[in-house]
């Protein structure tokens, strides 16, 4: 660890944190209706999206017609990304002759985009046309995005309004998210980006004759436009196979800050937005503490164990750290730093494989995957998994004092208990239940690329990751397989749908309540105990649940590292 | 709940029109007006003949040039499609090695390398990115110790003095944006062009 590596840990941190408020602001503006200033522009466009689908936006949804019609919109989501793939190949803007991609690949792929996970069993330049980058895959970047941060509109607005019982509109909350927040920043983004040196064409495959007279074929495609959503959207789902560390996808240190940047921005604005809608933005700044704690501490662990290397090349007398599967441009800092945003946020974008990182730097990942993502999280989908755990501590925070516990006015009862411990139980059942499987099923061994203790984390991370609809991978694993493009995608389904469900029920229940105003009993929400209680209640849930399978992967992994044993 | 299926099938058309059409169609037309080089890729052409990008790796094995890292990108098997074979630089798949730190063959391959790598220059320590592969497979950048190592080799081949070559590599060293971000790197095809330059042969 260097100096200049804690600089540009810190330097990542300052922006974050001066980006919450004028984000927190502008998008309360954006969800409760307001004017911004890219209404004159926008207005007339969201109107016309409103006459022709038959949306009266004053009109507000029930919890459960708000939550139907988000998955009757992606049921189309799916429909438009597996018809793409599977009719490419007689479809234009194809320019390098890619074929039909298989039923169960296209299959896997439609569900990934549509749940925001972007696992890539899709291998980007070599298997899809530009046409389904662009149609497919980059817009189903924006609206995955957008559902999630509606979905978190709706159970915000389950704690601010008293007695009520609709939570929103769904098709203005996507709509609005969609135009007023994704796609103006993406605008700017995409041009930065090209800046930068990321490609943006529809032009072929470009072949090039090397130095030493050999031929090389260069994928290009419209790369920029994707790769801007795909990190603001937290998305992750890579132009390239190898994602954001590819030079086109990443060219230089400073499109590598940006990117990491834009990945937590929405994330942790979402804790302003909270803030301000229940009229205390220090409710907000405690979530955000709790974020960035957790945060902090993995990038600790990770960086360290990284700029240590392995026992294997210290014993070759290499130092310099862990380069195995790192760019140069960014080194063993950058690469750290981008793998634990990348999963304490639920992008999945990687520039550097996981796969290759040392054992406890590779351990930090899937354990932020296997919180739940609730460090700063997915686009709104990180925000309500962390309020699901607030739910929890507050409910033991109560238990312990003798009340009931009550939170930003709602007390918190039976029911909300109930469908927090649902979404909560569901994940470790798809992750710890398919990797059982993935581990003695014969042709699923077969994928493993590493042996040992290793082989059983790349299975681990891979449902870990979908079932978390993070995306990224231990990508060793082979997961083009008939049975890990089922299985995975049933994961995926389940980690997005059955948290979704009951988040929105809690929403349902809580906006029927009255509001309590707070009293000498009430427990404090914005200090130093509740953010202590809230990191305590995520790590010992996490931790029971899955220090069992940490244990059988990375830290036997690690000890035999050190005793120098190789697989 | 019947009438959310009309806008679940006019929205999402709506929507995916303008994201997934007019939105990267509109950046494609723009990109290509404000930074024609960049969006097409970053090409490098001589005699009107593109011999690379000047973002992407590409192998270097002749003495008198300057190596980039080892890279693990493959390309299939033409004579068993369901297998592949290595393509080192293969700009057209990319992907890492994904060898883990217990991995028997990643710590065979690097030793390999590092005894063949002291062989060339027993004078210096070896570096760890030149025994490492890349994320991509197609790192254009190297970092300058690693090019500093192979100042004696490329100066032997081309007959010229170490201290010209290591001229160059320090002329080719971009340190870290702002002092800051990064780290500092040399682009291999950018120097081995400079070499070229400076030395044709």
């Amino acid at each position: 660890m260097t100096v200049i590596g804690w600089i540009q840990i810190l330097l990542f941190c300052v922006i974050v944190i001066a980006l919450v408020k004028p984000l927190g602001w502008y998008m309360t503006r954006v969800f409760n209706g307001e004017r911004t200033f890219l209404s004159p522009v926008l207005r007339p466009l969201e109107r016309g999206i409103y006459w022709v689908g038959g949306v009266d936006e004053r009109r507000e949804q029930h919890w459960l017609t708000y939550t139907v019609a988000m998955l009757l919109f992606h049921v189309g989501g799916f429909a438009l990304i597996y018809g793409l793939m599977r009719l490419q190949a007689v479809l234009p803007f194809n320019p390098a002759g890619q074929t039909a991609v298989a039923e169960d690949l296209s299959f896997n792929t439609a569900i990934s985009f549509i749940t925001n996970t972007n696992w890539q069993n899709y291998g980007g330049e070599s298997t899809l046309s530009y046409l389904v980058q662009m149609l497919g895959l980059t817009h189903q970047n924006f609206l995955s995005a957008a559902t999630g941060i509606a979905l978190a509109m709706a159970l915000i607005r389950g704690f601010t309004r008293s007695s009520m019982r609709t939570v929103g509109n769904f098709w203005v909350d996507v709509t609005r998210c969609t135009l007023y927040v994704l796609l103006p920043i993406c605008i700017v983004y995409a041009l930065f980006l090209v800046w930068q040196g990321m490609p943006q064409t529809l032009g072929a495959y470009v072949d090039a004759t090397t130095l030493e007279g050999g031929k090389q074929t260069i994928a290009l495609g419209p790369v920029a436009s994707q790769v801007a959503i795909k990190m603001l959207g937290t998305n992750g789902g890579g132009f390239f196979n190898a994602n954001a560390a590819h030079p086109f996808e990443n060219p230089t240190a400073l499109s590598n800050l940006v990117q990491m940047v834009s990945i937590f921005a929405l994330g942790a604005a979402l804790t302003n937005v909270f803030g301000r809608m229940v009229g205390n933005e220090r409710q907000g700044w405690a979530i955000f503490a709790v974020m960035g704690l957790l945060f902090i501490a993995g990038v600790t662990v990770t960086y360290w164990a990284e700029a240590n290397g392995t026992s294997a090349l210290q014993a070759l007398g290499l130092t310099g750290g862990n380069m195995e599967g790192k760019e140069v441009r960014f080194g063993i800092v950058a690469s750290s730093l981008f793998a634990v945003i990348t999963t304490a946020a639920s992008c999945g974008a990687v520039n550097a494989m996981h796969d290759s990182f040392t054992a406890l730097g590779g351990m930090i990942p899937l354990i932020n995957m296997q919180l739940g993502e609730v460090i700063v999280g997915g686009v709104g989908a990180g925000f309500y998994g962390m309020l699901l755990f607030v739910v929890l501590a507050i409910f033991v925070a109560g238990l312990m004092v003798g009340r009931t516990p009550e939170y930003v006015g709602k007390k918190i009862e039976a029911r909300e208990v109930k469908m927090a411990m649902l979404a909560i139980l569901v994940l470790p059942l798809m992750y710890l239940g398919w990797t059982a499987v993935g581990v003695v099923l014969p042709s699923a061994v077969a994928s493993m690329a590493n042996a040992g203790p290793h082989g059983f984390t790349e299975v681990l991370y891979a449902y870990t990751s979908a079932t978390g609809n993070n995306g990224s991978a231990f990508a060793g694993l082979t997961g083009n397989t008939l049975f890990y493009n089922l299985t995975l995608a049933s994961a995926m389904f389940v980690g997005r749908f059955f948290m979704i469900v009951p988040a929105m029920a809690i929403a349902g229940s809580l906006v029927e309540k009255k509001s309590i105003p707070a009293s000498a009993g009430t427990f404090p929400t914005t200090g130093g105990l509740f953010v202590g209680l809230v990191i305590g209640v995520i790590l010992i849930i996490g931790g029971l649940t899955f220090f069992p399978a940490l244990a059988l992967g990375p830290i036997v992994e690690h000890l035999a590292m050190n005793a120098n044993t190789l697989f | 709940m019947l009438r959310e299926i009309r806008p679940a099938i006019l929205v999402l058309v709506l929507l995916t029109a303008i994201t997934g059409l007019a939105y990267p169609l509109a950046m494609t037309a723009i990109a290509g007006a404000i930074f024609p080089k960049q969006a097409q890729g970053s090409l490098i052409e001589k005699d009107g003949k593109v011999i690379g990008s000047a973002l992407i790796g590409q192998e270097f094995k002749e003495e008198k040039y300057f190596h980039g890292r080892p890279s693990a990108t493959v390309a299939p098997d033409p004579n068993d499609s369901s297998k592949t074979v290595p393509a080192p630089y293969n700009a057209a798949n990319s992907g890492g090695s994904n060898l883990g730190p217990t991995s028997k063959a990643l710590n065979d391959r690097v030793k390999e390398d590092v005894e063949k790598l002291k062989a060339e220059n027993p004078s210096a320590s070896v570096p760890v990115d030149l025994v490492t592969t890349s994320a991509s497979g197609l790192d254009p950048d190297i970092s300058p110790d690693a090019a500093l190592f192979q100042v004696p080799r490329v100066a032997k081949a081309r007959s010229m003095s170490e201290d010209a070559v290591r001229q160059l590599v320090t002329q080719n060293t971009q340190g870290r944006f702002a002092g800051v971000l990064g780290e500092p790197r040399v682009n291999v095809l950018a120097l081995n062009l400079a070499l070229d330059a400076a030395k044709p042969k």
